[in-house]
């Protein structure tokens, strides 16, 4: 019997070694029902020539990081469309095709492949950061070009044939901690991160780090891992018994609306604060949005802002998918447009081989300058970061406005 | 005071946790084998109250209700499919392995109906949540109707056990499975009748595990089903009340852990006096050892 048990036991535990690798590798099963071919191919016109430049985009558009995906893909496929109806770059259009990646690495080098076989000149994505960087590892041996639009973890843009539309993470983390001080928002912070997850504890640590320069004092600094993701009562104890007047929460918006309900039920409102993962988290289907009125997450687009080119955009996303475009929407948007630019200054032409883009893209990018939705005068060094400001938006009645 | 929060928080993911040990402990102390698909019959239970009350917006008790009479009716027709033919196979590994298909199975059914997109599950506890020491210590009512809920159901599920005409049959079989079926007790029937039971417990832990954590993905029920095992060996397996004292220590061991040693290292912790508990004790802290009979 004793045997039995024991080995039960051992198995119990490969269970749940398996388990957690389901949590990542989850959202796979549906995948063959749910490969996405956009209407990209419907909706734009071949020129004569038949020369078109071939771009493709890699995301969720199902599984848990979801959101993210299926806003790069809208905002993406906005661009393309206004592009092509306003002629096309340098004459050429575009066509756009938005594979479906689940948020799992594997799947994503999958989604590439297929895309390859299309003949993809240039790859706009993945989406989200662990798939990227395995993306990217495939992208460098092919040279094609590659630009994340909201890839953030350092080795999404190792390579020189990529770059990125969204901060790095260690940049969020930095950027969190410099808002915070100079604002003056608090100076007794709480921090809850996931410390299974690269994106999450890249923040912290660099935010950790910042935090000593500007006078933040972090009163608790509090993990949880993608197998305890449920229960944050503890967490929240600690921060509250700590004295905390703000939350800081480098995680994504699926744990973020959890965190929010769990305080709420314990009765303790400090001020929280997060990054761009915790945009999206108005959309949480069921989530009762007044919990997270209040909540500041730094991200460099606002909806609200009024601007001539954030006017023009939120309602054309409006009209074209009935919801107010978030940072992603907004990051794949720019995207596309950032890609014109580099096309034109690179003097790229549809009929070069997808090396010979990526070739001269590399070079263009570190010339080029944009005005775009998630910043203005963007401009890129060679090893694929982005130079913009910081921006940070506050929930009020259920939407995002800027702050200052 | 925080103390005292933590503690309470950490009893009630321990009840969770004894909740679904009794499942588990019934179907091994009587079946003698591990049902690895019973923490994704929770799942299954919290998709069937999301369905009605959320989806439908029938009222949650129905939800309730319905969750029970579905996990009741798959907990059994598991058994009878793909349990019940193995019962006489020659190692008790093939039913073993056939349990975490499963378990599989089910996961990956729900992620095909589903999606895997996380569902936020409205708590269909009504209970106010209270308040003491001065504002300081809230419980919410999710916590308070999980340890009360998790209480009652142990001592009905003892009492059942040894006034009733079915509950001394399953005990019968579980000492004696072919001295008991001599004895005029139908044991395929009294096994049906266990996996009925701990299905059904599996719903009313489904209910509560996501009210009190209100996410729901086809996953949910994987991880609080293993923990749960373990408390059901940590408290001795096939021992009702053990499964209750293990579940509800491994809630506190896991909670205080958190709170005062690293909330990062707190499964690390929880699994490692595991290993010293059956290092000591290897039957588990109320597990009896039984001789076998030549």
């Amino acid at each position: 019997m004793k045997k039995a048990v024991s080995l039960a036991l051992a198995l119990s535990l490969t269970l749940m070694s398996l388990t957690a690798c389901g949590n990542t590798a989850s959202e796979t099963t549906d995948a063959a029902a749910t490969t996405e071919t956009t209407d990209a191919a419907a909706d734009t016109a071949t020129e004569a020539t038949g020369a078109t430049f071939k771009i493709g985009g890699i995301g969720p558009a199902t599984g848990g990081a979801a959101v993210y995906g299926l806003a790069v893909k809208n905002g993406a496929q906005l661009a393309v469309d206004e592009i092509n109806a306003a002629g096309g770059i340098n004459g050429t259009q575009i066509e756009f095709n938005f594979q479906d990646d689940e948020h799992d690495a594997e799947k994503a080098v999958n989604a590439y492949n297929t895309l390859k076989d299309w003949n993809m000149q240039i790859l706009m994505g993945t989406v989200t950061s662990t798939p990227c960087i395995a993306v990217a590892e495939e992208t460098n041996k092919d040279q094609i070009f590659q630009l994340t639009p909201s890839g953030s973890a350092v080795p999404c843009v190792q390579y020189d044939n990529a770059f990125r539309v969204c901060f790095s993470d260690p940049n969020q983390g930095i950027a969190s901690a410099q808002y915070i001080g100079e604002n003056k928002i608090a100076s007794k912070v709480a921090v809850i991160y996931d410390s299974s997850d690269v994106y999450s504890s890249g923040i912290y640590e660099k935010f950790a780090a910042e935090a000593a320069n500007q006078g933040i004092e972090i009163v608790a600094s509090e993990a949880f891992t993608a197998d305890s993701k449920t229960d944050f009562t503890v967490q929240l104890q600690k921060a509250k018994d700590a004295g905390a007047e703000l939350v800081f929460l480098p995680i994504y918006y699926t744990e973020a609306s959890l965190i929010l309900s769990q305080a709420n039920t314990m009765g303790f409102a400090p001020k929280f604060f997060g990054c761009d993962g915790l945009d999206g988290i108005l959309s949480v289907e069921n989530f009762d949005t007044k919990l997270a009125e209040g909540v500041m997450l730094l991200t460099p687009f606002a909806a609200d802002a009024q601007d001539d080119l954030t006017k023009n955009f939120v309602a054309a996303f409006q009209k074209a998918y009935g919801e107010v475009p978030n940072q992603f929407a907004a990051d794949a948007y720019d995207a596309i447009y950032i890609i014109k630019a580099a096309i034109e200054s690179g003097k790229v032409t549809a009929d070069m081989s997808a090396q010979d883009i990526c070739a001269a893209l590399k070079t263009a990018m570190t010339t080029i300058s944009v005005d775009g939705l998630t910043g203005a005068g963007m401009t890129w060094t060679a090893d694929g970061e982005v130079n913009k400001a910081p921006k940070a938006v506050k929930i009020e009645n259920g939407a995002y406005v800027a702050m200052q | 005071m925080s103390f005292i929060s933590y503690l309470i928080n950490g009893i009630s993911l321990g009840s969770l946790y004894a909740l679904i040990a009794l499942g588990y402990t019934m179907v091994y102390g009587i079946a003698k084998m591990l049902n690895f698909a019973h923490g994704d019959i929770i799942m299954v239970g919290g998709f069937s109250i999301f369905i009605v009350s959320t989806t439908l917006g029938l009222p949650p008790l129905l939800g309730i209700l319905a969750a029970v009479v579905i996990c009741t009716a798959l907990g059994m027709t598991i058994e009878k499919i793909a349990y019940k033919p193995l019962r006489k196979a020659a190692s008790p590994l093939a039913v073993l392995i056939t349990a975490i298909g499963v378990s599989y199975l089910l996961q990956n059914v729900a992620l095909l109906i589903f999606g895997a997109n996380t569902k936020l599950f409205t708590s269909v506890v009504t209970v106010p949540p209270v308040t003491m020491g001065e504002g300081q210590i809230t419980i919410s009512g999710e916590t308070i109707a999980t340890i009360v809920v998790s209480i009652i159901i142990m001592i009905c599920l003892m009492l059942f056990i040894k006034k009733s005409k079915a509950g001394q049959a399953m005990l019968a079989v579980s000492e004696d499975k072919g001295a008991a079926e001599l004895m005029g007790i139908n044991v395929n029937a009294t096994i049906s009748l266990t996996f009925a039971i701990g299905s059904a417990l599996a719903a009313i832990a489904g209910a509560l595990l996501c009210s009190a954590y209100p996410t729901l993905t086809p996953y949910t029920g994987a991880m609080p089903g293993i923990k749960a095992f373990v408390a059901a060996v940590f408290g001795g397996i096939g021992s009702i009340p053990g499964a209750f004292i293990g579940g509800i220590l491994l809630g506190v061991i896991e909670n205080l852990s958190k709170a005062y040693i690293s909330s990062q290292m707190a499964d690390a912790i929880v699994f490692g006096v595991l290993i010293l508990v059956l290092l000591v004790k290897p039957t588990g802290i109320l597990g009896k050892k039984i001789n076998e009979k030549v």
